[in-house]
């Protein structure tokens, strides 16, 4: 059953996989909490124009897509804090306009024949080594953000008029945790493109948020059942020859559902006995 | 009479040119218990605001202790008005209280053992040491209530502020929490904003009646003595005050 993971390619996907399940575990949560997953599409989206502009001026894919990520984000951030009420709508725009300007801007790269489709619905099995370490970097930076910077994370996610009260500059903490997310997102959306992105920062986070106390449980138990999902995923679509990301989402849906019946059947049980 | 901790003189502030508070004058001293009273919309959330540094008075002048309220941060608790909004964040209630330390001599990452001791003194100064490692969310609306003010005494405030601190409570839960305020007045000052005219009028010392104006009533017990059924009623206690001397 595990012996496809001897396979090269399928190895890397494996690191990979669970490399990213961290990253999105602890995002998400970050993401989930703050309500900010309608901005998280955005940037997910956004990025696509970065695509868009790396493969017109010969730059790395992740750089590009990276950079766009953090410009989006940092401008949402602004945004937000600034005109509160019409946040959604500044959102739609931002989405739009990256996604128009990636378009455009493949149009315009000479003889290239793009595959639109493993940047909408991932590639991992496409992850080189390379790739692997840009992850490793990622996950490092997160990391060092979450560790040194928990208890205004918390305040400023919990209660940010408080935390404001007490002297924490929430501004400066929401645009982090906003531009640190966007880096994350980029990521993510290798394994599974940028229109799944949303579903792997989100499902694992809703299961986490019913079995933990605490933001930092919430996100390691958010990467290690993104994590699970991920390789149950990647067996099944190897097994049936099916296109990975969407099967990675498919079987956290299945897991979801199950996760809530269970729940549910054990309240019923508690009440009845 | 103590020590004089809030000074607010001849302060108006305005939202686009509408004042929604004119030329308010307010002084309180130490223990003193203050019920801010009025209308919705009359400017005591604003009035809550100021003094807590929120918003930056335009004209007249807020001083603590005989500074500015932004100097002041430490020296002020504050309890919030919606303590049940957000209740499904993993969030354990030490955490909570662990939030109103203030931040600049925090170490350099987590919490230190003598944050962690202090919060859970406050914690069992509202009774509720032994809910420290429960979810927020898991609490009653009573209970959630205790967290905050907890949170608030975090940091040893000589002026606690209280937004609405029994709207979303069960009889029996808001007199525990006035009864706790009783006990916490021993040590500090106490502002309270509240629609419960029955159970402030019987542990304030002052009431102000805020409409844009302010109208400070003091030694109120007078009123307390002869209260219809043991309640009064809100409408009732404004007209009292309108007609004395607005």
């Amino acid at each position: 059953m595990f012996e496809i993971f001897t396979v090269d390619f399928m190895q890397n996907a494996l690191i990979a996989g669970i490399i990213v399940s961290l990253i999105s575990g602890i995002i998400g949560s970050l993401i989930v909490v703050n309500r900010m997953v309608f901005l998280a599409g955005g940037i997910a989206h956004t990025s696509y124009g970065g695509i868009g502009f790396a493969i017109f001026f010969g730059l790395p894919i992740f750089l590009g897509a990276s950079l766009f990520a953090v410009a989006a984000s940092a401008l949402m951030a602004f945004l937000t804090i600034k005109y509160k009420e019409r946040v959604d709508t500044f959102i739609g725009l931002i989405w739009a306009t990256g996604m128009a300007i990636g378009v455009i801007l493949i149009d315009l790269t000479p003889g290239y024949n793009v595959d639109l489709m493993s940047y909408l619905f991932g590639s991992i099995l496409a992850v080189e080594t390379a790739d692997i370490y840009t992850m490793l970097g990622v996950l490092s930076i997160i990391l060092i953000f979450v560790i040194f910077g928990y208890r205004n994370i918390l305040a400023v996610s919990y209660d940010s008029e408080y935390a404001h009260i007490r002297g924490i500059n929430v501004g400066l903490f929401y645009t982090l945790i906003l531009v640190i997310s966007s880096i994350g997102i980029v990521m993510t959306m290798k394994v599974v493109g940028l229109i799944l992105v949303i579903s792997m920062l989100t499902i694992p986070v809703f299961i986490a948020e019913k079995i933990s106390s605490s933001l930092i449980g919430m996100m390691i138990y958010s990467g290690l059942i993104s994590a699970f999902f991920t390789i149950i995923g990647l067996m099944v679509s190897y097994n049936y020859n099916l296109t990975t990301g969407a099967t990675i989402i498919l079987v956290s849906v299945i897991g979801m559902i199950l996760f809530l019946t269970i729940q549910k059947l054990f309240d019923l049980k508690n009440r009845i006995l | 009479m103590g020590k004089k901790i809030l000074e607010i003189n001849n302060l108006t502030f305005n939202y686009d040119n509408v004042n929604v508070l004119e030329n308010i004058n307010l002084s309180l001293n130490e223990k003193d218990f203050l019920a801010i009273i009025g209308p919705n919309g009359g400017g005591k959330s604003t009035l809550l605001k100021l003094i807590l540094g929120i918003l930056q008075t335009k004209n007249g002048k807020i001083t603590i202790n005989g500074q500015n309220p932004t100097q002041q941060l430490s020296r002020i608790g504050y309890v919030p008005q919606n303590t049940n909004i957000n209740t499904s964040f993993p969030i354990k209630v030490i955490e909570v209280v662990l939030m109103g330390h203030i931040s600049d001599k925090k170490p350099f990452f987590g919490y230190s053992k003598a944050e962690k001791a202090c919060a859970l003194g406050a914690l069992s100064q509202v009774g509720m040491e032994d809910f420290a490692n429960a979810k927020i969310g898991t609490l009653s609306g009573g209970q959630r209530q205790r967290v905050m003010i907890a949170r608030a005494l975090c940091n040893h405030p000589a002026l606690l502020l209280l937004d609405e601190p029994t709207a979303s409570i069960d009889v029996d839960g808001q007199k525990q929490i006035y009864e706790l305020l009783k006990e916490l007045n021993k040590h500090m000052t106490i502002i309270v904003v509240s629609h419960d005219i029955s159970v402030t009028l019987n542990y304030a010392n002052k009431v102000a009646y805020i409409n844009k104006f302010l109208t400070l009533h003091n030694n109120i017990s007078r009123f307390s003595t002869t209260p219809q059924n043991g309640h009064f009623c809100e409408v009732e206690l404004m007209q009292m005050f309108r007609n004395k001397n607005v």
